[in-house]
């Protein structure tokens, strides 16, 4: 009966938070991914592209709520979603007409790409401060859990429960419909196929035929749709705060590295290494250890690798092993 | 002949700049903004030192103008015997074992190969995290518990804080060296994104690690290099210029102490930028710019590459580790979550961008009218949004938004200023010669 407690304990605390974490670092990741993989560059507005896709979402909820429409026991987000996507695609379509499209004219280096990102990033901080201001956004509503501690611990007798909320929920049934439907089109249709093999090799994808134009848009859609789904889904799970989207900017970049940039399939497992990686190393493992252990040998302190305010050094230090041993990446995305 | 004079044209708008602060604002403000432009103009110097010589993407900023601001603290503050006496011994030996490890770890890099030194180094450096836990802990608690409400940490050296000008530099340098040395030779995405990543670490150590810097209790009252205004204004000889150039004596001592500021910070800057035209001007900076236009070519002809670009990213971010040491002493107190990411690493970007990358006085200039806009923003902005919401009834819904975040505007702007000086005048205000 310990071992099972021990392991509820386990799964609650560890494994489903570090899940919800991993999905959303995953999408962030494979935004970032994607814009490497095409325009190559690392672009540093990804945050805020997050951020603003989460506020135009916010706003729209808050205007269905207003109408009175929901979706009973699903936020209303989800909802608001498609409308976020759309607004998130039209800024990007613009920024990139206006900024990058002359960039790429120019065949700058990525650096040079890199620092426009700077003032695009800037310019959407403030966008998002304008219209929404800096402060904590709550705009989840419907049922709060899928299954409560309490429910939990009825059903199953247990004396630790487990609940599992509903954000959580639709935060990897979510991700799961993105992934596939993103492999599905990567490698199933005919647009999918010409951007990686714009991807792979630039000139021979022209030399075919490939129009550069379309594929660099397209890229710009899907990473708006996926930064929008990102931070709604990392909002609805803790809350909409501008600063937040600027900090989470290293956990998505180092997801996208650990995994290989280039590689979508490097981002998500990236995601989930950092994610279950910071949760691992900053959760405390006594009450487990107590469960496990004999009473005599029960530790006194928290039994805590790291304290939770040092979540980014987890995310840096997995970076630094990465670039120390391996620069190119779990799975040898386009490097050095 | 007729660039220099445009150049010296541009200082000279800055300077009436100031002037008119001075006149329609008052002087006092006038001077704060001169302070802080004259540190800007050090950081960008730093900034300029990396990209512009180098083309070194420095995206932490901030870790190392913080580094800076911690070597303020941990120089200038009194020692604190108490916490000491109760944690001072474990943690010089939760230290000397951290040491020990880190000398074991660089020992089994060396001596072994293959699977045998992954395995060693891993359990090597396991067993030392937890032996160096066993002290550190305890320590942390007793120093933190000692007296927690004034202090609660070890507290510093009690020099004088000019000292930590240059140990905020030595700080910063070290910072660098780690950094350099894991990143340089790869991407220079790389560099950008592992600087992102130790900034966030070394604030967030200054958040956590009260023992050292009273984390978010922060450290104020700093001893000041300066006279404080207090006893100009209980001096008879300013008190009697007072009142032959009839001026209030509170106006007059704050400028004065400002002045003394500005004179000491005004010789950093000249000092910093006179080596760092020499630099620029020598060998050494004429081979760096050659790696920087072409590492390959460079390369072939027997240049150190990556230890050129360790050299010169260590120099930039010792320079950055001075400024940020300055701001902490103009500050007068160590707050850690006045550090923020938009303000200490992108703004010296953009004043950088649009001084002209690769050239001193450009980055100089760069920093004071960034600088100075930023400031000034402020009140330009509300005047202006005042101005197009006049038509809007008083209490509009619409137009007490507009109002209240006409504050962000120049985020807005920072970001359009940016973006078109790198599309349109992509070498800056004072380009590279």
């Amino acid at each position: 009966m310990d071992i099972l407690n021990a392991f509820v304990l386990l799964f609650n605390f560890v494994v489903i938070p570090g899940l919800t974490y991993g999905c959303q670092l995953a999408l962030g990741a494979l935004g970032v991914t994607l814009i490497y993989g095409i325009l190559r560059f690392s672009n540093f507005a990804h945050g805020e592209t997050m951020a603003f896709g989460t506020m135009a979402v916010i706003l729209f909820t808050w205007l269905l709520q207003g109408w009175g429409v929901s979706l009973g026991p699903v936020p209303t987000a989800l909802l608001a979603l498609p409308v976020g996507i759309l607004c998130a695609i039209l800024l990007l379509l613009v920024s990139d007409k206006l900024v990058y499209k002359f960039y790429r004219k120019q065949k700058s280096t990525p650096v040079i790409y890199l620092i426009a990102s700077l003032g695009v990033m800037f310019f959407y901080n403030g966008l998002i401060r304008f219209v929404i201001g800096p402060d904590d956004r709550i705009f989840t509503d419907g049922e709060r859990f899928i299954f409560t501690a309490r429910q939990f611990k009825e059903a199953t007798g247990l004396e630790q429960g487990m609940s599992f909320k509903m954000t959580q929920g639709i935060t990897v049934f979510v991700t799961v419909i993105c992934v596939a439907a993103l492999f599905w089109f990567l490698t199933k249709t005919r647009t999918g196929k010409s951007m990686r093999a714009y991807s792979d090799n630039e000139d021979l994808a022209l030399l075919s035929g490939i129009n550069p134009d379309r594929v660099v848009m397209i890229a710009w859609i899907l990473t708006a749709a996926l930064a929008t789904i990102a931070g709604t889904l990392y909002g609805l799970d803790k809350s909409f705060k501008p600063f937040t989207y600027l900090q989470i900017l290293l956990p998505i970049f180092a997801a996208a590295i650990v995994g290989g940039l280039g590689s979508p399939l490097g981002a998500i497992a990236g995601g989930f290494v950092i994610a279950f990686s910071e949760v691992f190393v900053t959760f405390a493992y006594k009450r487990v250890l107590g469960y496990l252990l004999p009473e005599s040998l029960e530790p006194s302190g928290l039994v805590q690798l790291l304290s939770t305010d040092y979540k980014f050094a987890v995310s840096f230090a997995i970076l630094v092993i990465v670039l120390l041993v391996r620069p190119t990446g779990i799975f040898r995305g386009q490097s050095i | 002949m007729s660039i220099n004079m445009r150049n010296i044209s541009m200082f000279a708008v800055m300077a009436v700049l100031f002037v008119i602060v001075g006149q329609l604002q008052s002087w006092s403000l006038s001077l704060a903004i001169l302070n802080l432009c004259l540190i800007s103009a050090i950081m960008a110097l730093g900034v300029n030192i990396q990209w512009g010589y180098a083309g070194l993407l420095n995206v932490g900023v901030m870790g190392f103008a913080a580094l800076g601001g911690v070597a303020g603290v941990l120089i200038s503050t009194p020692p604190v015997p108490g916490a000491w006496e109760a944690g001072g011994g474990l943690m010089l030996m939760a230290l000397v074992c951290f040491l020990i490890t880190i000398a074991l770890i660089i020992f089994a890099y060396a001596k072994l190969r293959g699977r045998a030194r992954v395995w060693s180094i891993t359990i090597i450096g396991i067993i030392g995290y937890f032996i160096a836990r066993s002290f550190f802990d305890p320590a942390v608690d007793a120093i933190e518990r000692f007296d927690s409400a004034a202090t609660g940490f070890l507290g510093g050296l009690g020099m004088p804080i000019i000292f930590s000008w240059f140990v905020g530099g030595l700080l910063a340098a070290g910072a660098a060296w780690l950094v350099g040395k894991i990143s340089l030779g790869l991407r220079s995405d790389y560099l950008a994104i592992a600087t992102l990543g130790i900034s966030e670490i070394i604030i967030a150590m200054m958040k956590n690690e009260d023992w050292l810097t009273r984390g978010v209790k922060n450290v104020i009252g700093l001893p000041r290099p300066v006279p404080y205004e207090v006893d100009i204004q209980q001096s008879e000889y300013w008190q009697g210029i007072a009142q032959s150039w009839g001026m209030s004596i509170i106006d007059l001592s704050s400028i004065v102490v400002k002045l003394s500021y500005a004179y000491l910070f005004t010789i950093v800057l000249l000092f910093v930028l006179y080596l760092s035209e020499k630099a620029l001007n020598s060998p050494w900076g004429r081979m760096m710019r050659a790696i920087r236009d072409n590492e390959t070519a460079a390369e072939a002809m027997g240049k150190d590459v990556k230890g050129r670009h360790l050299q010169v990213f260590i120099l930039g971010s010792a320079v950055i580790g001075i400024a940020g040491a300055m701001l902490t002493t103009l500050d007068g107190q160590f707050t850690p979550a006045s550090y923020q990411p938009l303000r200490f690493t992108f703004l010296i970007w953009v004043m950088v961008i649009v001084g002209g990358s690769g050239n001193n006085w450009g980055a100089v200039l760069g920093g004071f009218v960034i600088w100075f806009f930023w400031i000034e923003a402020e009140p330009m902005g509300l005047w202006l949004m005042d101005a197009l919401t006049s038509g809007l009834a008083e209490d509009s819904p619409l137009r007490e938004h507009l109002l209240k975040s006409a504050a962000h505007m120049r985020l807005m702007t920072m970001g359009i200023i940016l973006l078109l000086v790198l599309r349109f005048t992509p070498r800056g205000l004072i380009p590279e010669k």
